[in-house]
């Protein structure tokens, strides 16, 4: 295990290197750059710019000395669009807040998804299941760019609960709307996932075997149905961690979070190079570490699997 | 030998003791004194000197002081600069400033702008606005900017700690009305030396301006508060200033609604509701911006854009008043001139297609298409790239309905903002949506696009036209000069002018002293109080 572990975190590095030729490559591509504006910059000023962050040296040497930067200096470069501000700022200022906000809503899409899911298939085609399902369907149908909305319009102009939109880490208040509206279509799929998984190892052998020799049904859900039945359920969750915690570039835009899920769409837009690369490298980074974490987990749950 | 040139407008501002705040009469001030505005994005930077944002400008007009501010009409009023001198050939402006403290007790003094106007052309900060001392003509800018002289070599200095003299390489007659742009303001050498790029968080900033900053989230607020070494705080009543970024204007809408904020901008389309429901709280006000779609006339444009008789008919064809009244809604004005209707001492050219019913402009555009060869059996075929957004799209749609019936056939192209400006500037396009916003209050601002060497992305050249603006540079009635321009622009038509932006917001009736007839919109939080209900 341990020498599993050890190999996979050795390829992630020649992976991330790929990632940030190919990104860095890409984005050069696209037409217009950072300081492409309504009012065209006089030439003069546009090569001051470019010289002053090095856009006019060839493009495998501005790679080259991004890379340096980083792995040097873990310096991820200064921002175009927020002169005052670095990469290692802005990220160090937005990440905090998504990952809050993803982290919490991450939990309740578990807790909430799990216990539905198996519930439902528990009592499968019982009024139960029917209510589950529907509150699934209902929650995945609704998006969050319309469920964002109007949760500030009930819970902030209706009845005045909470602030409609900002951040502070100190006040719970501002957490609540961004983690409904984020976790509701993933706990959705999440419920979907658990009770199709659920339903299958409840009609399998070993389940009629501990039934057969008298188990209590607590347990023989418990541990029997619900631990194999987390298979399927946790290499979903993987990458959805990854893309919760990285921030929603729609719980950032309709609830003001000051999120880096904008800060990326944003930079992509704006051509602000290195913010988008900075946030493309923590992105591809948690991926990884993710992945590896979930095949690990997948050796707990399932003594088949050995590595 | 120099004359003493003071304005009317300072000698009126003079002769006030207090002009920060006028509380209207009747009215008491109300125990919290917080305005909280809305910021549709992060503001980018606190910077004068890389500052690029309307935005952004705002918040710099309260944290620092130029030379002179805006009245709530925008006329010219002092700032740092009590008094000014001009000499008799119009190129040297001698200021004398005003006994004002930077926040942390220091001085302004002279020395502090020098410093950061040689500041903003260095090529070593790359400043976007640069050009912004250009557009000043202040002495070996362009130079500076070129890094063909050495900043010093700006013509600025410091005669004494009180007294700044300019050097202008050609008489400006908009000189003054570029002295309340953020960019011009004074920065504090030693602050900016001492913590570099990160001089411009609360912890390090120190302004002139009447307020501090308190705190800057970014993309989520920047507060600032009352700042009591201003030279003028006994006049300032506001205590706290909040700009609160909301990405989604309609979200920002409902906030406004739960009174979280004081002021925000409505959405397109729903002016009229609001205006029956809340008619004290929505306003519109004449906004210096102007919508127009540019035809691509140079040698990458389409033949067809080169014979003037299609370019007139797609300016004919066009049905403002219905995308001003039907579509937009929101108090604009459908637009003949490039030049906004509302700008200081400018007069459209009457006549034309705007007396023209739309039956005869549309007749009269079958005709030149017909005379320039396109008809039924050979119909002209044109794109129009718009950048994404709505009101953008809806227009587009709008124009290509519009310009159906005369046989034109109308390719809408929607790009990103990035593609689309490029392609402006590389001239890739045949139709394009373009906005220019005034930079100050004076048609040149409009009319220098179509220069020759003015933006001018489609490319289009008018020997007289170019002559008219350089004569208006040194006239003393410019009136007429850029009326003909105006002439020749419709005459020529290188746009089709579609309409003049109105600023259309929700705002709070407690609040008083937003300027309403400014038309850049240039409001100072000193000016503002919160009345008591």
């Amino acid at each position: 295990m341990f020498a599993f572990v050890l190999r996979r975190l050795a390829v992630a590095i020649p992976t991330l290197l790929l990632l940030i030729v190919f990104s860095f490559a890409l984005m050069h591509l696209a037409p217009g750059g950072p300081f492409t504006a309504e009012r065209a910059l006089p030439p003069q000023v546009l090569a001051n710019l470019e010289a002053k962050y090095g856009l006019n040296d060839p493009l495998w040497l501005q790679i080259w000395n991004y890379i340096y930067g980083i792995v040097v200096h873990f310096d991820f470069g200064p921002s175009f669009v927020y002169p005052d501000r670095t990469v290692n700022q802005l990220i160090a200022a937005g990440f905090p807040v998504t990952l809050t906000y993803g982290a919490l809503s991450f939990v309740a899409a578990v807790v909430f998804g799990v216990s539905l899911g198996a519930i439902a298939a528990i009592r499968q085609n019982s009024w139960v299941d029917y209510l589950a399902v529907g509150i699934s369907i209902g929650a995945q149908v609704l998006p969050n760019f319309v469920m964002a909305p109007l949760l500030v319009l009930v819970l902030t102009l209706w009845y005045g609960l909470l602030p409609g939109g900002g951040w502070s880490f100190s006040d719970p208040s501002f957490w609540i709307m961004p983690v409904i509206a984020l976790a509701t279509s993933y706990m959705a799929s999440i419920a979907r996932i658990t009770r199709s998984a659920m339903l299958e190892v409840l009609g399998s052998n070993h389940i009629r075997t501990a039934r057969a020799k008298g188990m209590p049904e607590h347990r023989v859900i418990l541990r029997h149905a619900l631990k194999p039945a987390m298979l399927p359920v946790i290499s979903y969750l993987g990458p959805v961690f990854v893309s919760m915690i990285t921030g929603s570039v729609v719980i950032d835009i309709y609830f003001s979070t000051g999120g880096i899920g904008k800060a990326f769409v944003d930079s992509a837009l704006n051509r602000d190079y290195a913010v988008m690369m900075g946030v493309t490298i923590l992105v591809g980074a948690l991926t990884i570490l993710f992945n590896l974490i979930v095949d690990v987990l997948y050796a707990w749950i399932d003594p088949k699997i050995r590595y | 030998m120099t004359k003493l040139f003071t304005t009317t407008a300072l000698l009126a501002a003079l002769s006030l003791p207090a002009y920060a705040v006028e509380i209207a009469e009747g009215d008491t001030l109300a125990e919290n004194q917080t305005y909280t505005y809305w910021l549709l994005d992060a503001i980018k930077s606190l910077d004068p000197a890389k500052n690029t944002d309307v935005e952004g400008s705002d918040v710099l007009r309260s944290l620092f002081e130029g030379l002179m501010n805006e009245d709530a009409q925008g006329n010219m009023i002092p700032g740092v600069a009590e008094s000014h001198e001009v000499s008799e050939d119009q190129l040297t402006y001698t200021f004398k400033l005003r006994d004002a403290n930077w926040s942390n007790g220091e001085p302004v003094t002279a020395g502090d702008f020098v410093y950061a106007w040689q500041r903003v052309v260095n090529p070593e900060t790359a400043s976007e606005y640069a050009w912004y001392i250009e557009l000043m003509n202040i002495e070996n800018a362009t130079q500076i900017v070129a890094g063909e002289a050495a900043p010093d070599q700006l013509g600025v200095r410091a005669i004494d700690d009180k007294t700044l003299e300019v050097k202008l390489t050609t008489p400006t007659p908009y000189f003054l009305n570029t002295l309340s742009h953020a960019t011009t303001f004074p920065v504090p050498q030693s602050v900016v030396e001492e913590n570099g790029d990160a001089w411009t968080q609360p912890a390090n900033l120190v302004g002139n301006g009447a307020f501090t900053l308190a705190s800057h989230n970014l993309g989520v607020d920047i507060v600032l508060n009352k700042n009591p070494e201003y030279w003028d705080a006994d006049n300032v009543v506001m205590e706290t200033v909040r700009g609160v970024t909301v990405n989604d204007n309609n979200v920002a809408l409902t906030r406004y609604q739960a009174g979280e904020l004081d002021r925000v901008q409505i959405p397109a389309g729903q002016f009229p509701r609001l205006k029956e429901e809340f008619p004290e709280q929505a306003v519109s006000v004449p906004y210096g911006c102007s919508y127009a779609y540019v035809m691509n006339v140079s040698d990458k444009g389409p033949e067809a854009l080169k014979d003037v008789r299609v370019r007139q008919a797609l300016a004919l064809g066009l049905n403002r008043e219905v995308i001003v009244d039907q579509v937009l809604q929101g108090g604009q004005k459908p637009s003949y001139s490039w030049t906004h209707w509302a700008i200081n001492g400018f007069t459209a050219p009457e006549g034309g297609m705007q007396d023209m019913s739309m039956p005869e402009r549309q007749e009269q555009a079958k005709e030149l298409l017909a005379e320039a060869g396109y008809g039924p059996d050979n119909p002209l075929k044109l794109s129009l790239q718009y950048n994404t957004d709505d009101s953008h799209r809806l227009l587009a749609i709008a124009a290509q309905q519009f310009w159906r019936p005369l046989g034109i056939e109308i390719e809408l192209n929607n790009v990103e903002w990035k593609v689309h400006t490029d392609r402006l500037q590389s001239q890739d396009f045949e139709l394009a949506r373009y906005a220019w916003c005034a930079d100050y209050n004076e048609a040149s601002t409009f009319l220098d696009w179509f220069r020759t060497d003015g933006y001018n992305s489609g490319k289009w050249s008018n020997e007289e036209y170019d002559q008219l603006l350089a004569e208006a540079r040194t006239a003393e009635d410019t009136a007429p000069l850029y009326q003909r321009a105006e002439e020749i622009l419709a005459e020529e038509a290188p746009a089709v002018f579609v309409y003049h932006y109105a600023k259309v917001d929700m705002i709070n009736p407690e609040i008083k002293g937003l300027p309403r007839e400014n038309l850049l919109n240039t409001w100072y939080a000193k000016d503002l109080y919160r009345a008591a209900e």
